[in-house]
């Protein structure tokens, strides 16, 4: 998780709730989702919560070609 | 009478034309008034006109060599300033307006510019709403490119971080009016756009006149916008300014403010979403474990658990039945069999020869075989008579 951006996080979290509302998961796999969505829920909250506007310029780059 | 000699008519043209245009102040004219009988030719390209006001026409003529460069259409009706020069059309004997350049009087001569180009790449598809992108819901690098010292970038940074400041904010700095405005916006695009150095770009200024915003009304900026492969919000002048950009871009915003608010979600949006799931989660898990948990109970409360004797009783009961079954089948078919075995024996017994001799008959053998006619037999042959309870040897006497 440590390489993944908000975004693919909180998509992958969006599938997560989807998959345990179908409700027809055995135990054990609606378990493995819980814990991943928790762990992908802590992710985002982090990652909003610590975030930081960076701002960039767009440099005009010459290339050496 | 004294004839002097006469004139030619050419040479009375040539003269007042000469008059004509030997006259500084007819050199350069600058007249208002209204078009009428407008022809545009169809083969030269020359528009022919009559300018006139309540009282008074002049006729008039502008070459395709002046007139390409116009930026409205003549009609007839249409209040006009032309500039030009009075000269005489010597084969006609007609002094006429040569004009140079023309521009609608009273009505800026930009909106008709603008409503020309709208109309042109309106008609060539490029506002179509089939080729707009969607904007993404959820950015993770907003391009900019507006003025780096106006009020906009300004704006913009300021909705950027307060909503969503994980995006990453992509900036450059363009001129946003004057004549190196257009190019400049458009090489900042096209940049953009080859390097997708952005999810979503923001493309606009502050408010301004309507030359100060001329530049978003600019064809280059139109392609350039059209061709981004990168989404595109218009974000020009203020709530009322509707530039050939905004038509164009895959988003138009009211302000740049705006446009800030519409490329990114709210963070505290997100938030609550993420802390719901959490939730969600959770009471996902209690609930499936309360499931299993109440069909274990169930399992458990069912009768051939509480009693499973009941389960061996009625097995057995069906054992019992089956063999009954059975039983009977095998009885059934013996005494058919019985049955059919008397019957046979009984016919049988009513076809025996012996039976019919009881009754008085007696067979005739001869040498063991029967004898059944009596042209078989002469005198003197030895038959013998077989009774039922024995033989008896006799002669043919006759």
């Amino acid at each position: 998780m440590k390489n993944m951006t908000y975004e693919q996080a909180l998509e992958k979290l969006k599938n997560t709730v989807e998959k345990l509302e179908e409700g027809s998961l055995p135990l054990d796999k609606s378990m493995e989702f819980f814990e991943e969505g928790t762990r992908l829920a802590s992710f985002c909250e982090k990652c909003l919560n610590e975030a930081e506007q960076k701002i960039t310029d767009l440099k005009v780059d010459k290339k050496d070609d | 009478m004294i004839t002097p000699s006469a004139l030619t008519v050419t040479q009375v043209n040539t003269y007042i034309k000469s008059l004509i245009d030997d006259d500084i102040n007819l050199k350069a004219v600058i007249i208002s008034g209204e078009i009428s009988n407008f022809k545009n030719h169809y083969r030269t390209g020359h528009f022919y006109l009559t300018l006139k006001d309540e009282k008074s026409s002049i006729k008039a003529v502008m070459f395709s060599s002046a007139n390409r460069r116009l930026r409205f259409e003549p009609q007839d009706g249409m209040q006009v300033i032309a500039v030009g020069r009075i000269s005489v059309y010597d084969r006609d004997g007609v002094y006429q307006l040569y004009i140079e350049d023309m521009m609608p009087d009273g009505f800026g001569n930009l909106n008709l510019a603008y409503e020309r180009l709208k109309q042109k790449l309106f008609e060539e598809g490029l506002f179509d709403e089939s080729h707009k992108k969607k904007i993404p819901s959820c950015p993770m690098r907003v391009g900019v490119i507006t003025s780096p010292t106006g009020a906009a970038i300004e704006d913009i940074l300021n909705v950027l971080s307060r909503r969503f400041p994980l995006a990453e904010v992509v900036f450059r700095g363009v001129e946003v009016q004057g004549v190196n405005a257009a190019p400049s916006i458009v090489d900042a695009i096209n940049l953009f756009s080859e390097t997708e150095a952005a999810d979503v770009l923001i493309v606009g200024r502050g408010g301004g006149s309507i030359e100060d915003l001329w530049a978003f009304n600019e064809e280059q900026v139109a392609r350039a916008i059209y061709n981004c492969r990168i989404p595109v919000i218009s974000a020009v002048g203020h709530e009322t300014d509707f530039t050939i950009s905004d038509f164009v871009a895959d988003l138009r915003a009211p302000t740049p403010s705006a446009a800030a608010e519409l490329a990114v979600p709210d963070f505290r949006e997100h938030l609550s979403y993420i802390l719901s799931a959490r939730a969600f989660f959770e009471n996902a898990v209690q609930l499936k474990i309360d499931n299993e948990r109440q069909k274990i109970k169930n399992l458990v409360s069912s009768k051939s658990f509480i009693e499973p004797s009941d389960m061996i009783k009625s097995h057995r009961q069906y054992l019992d039945s089956l063999t009954f079954a059975c039983e009977s089948a095998v009885k059934l078919s013996l005494e058919k069999q019985r049955h059919d075995f008397a019957s046979l024996v009984s016919k049988l017994d009513a076809m025996s020869p012996l039976k019919v001799l009881s009754r008085g008959y007696a067979m005739v053998t001869s040498e063991k075989n029967i004898v059944t006619s009596a042209e078989k037999l002469k005198k003197g042959d030895a038959v013998m008579l077989n009774f039922a309870d024995g033989n008896v040897k006799c002669e043919v006497t006759e």
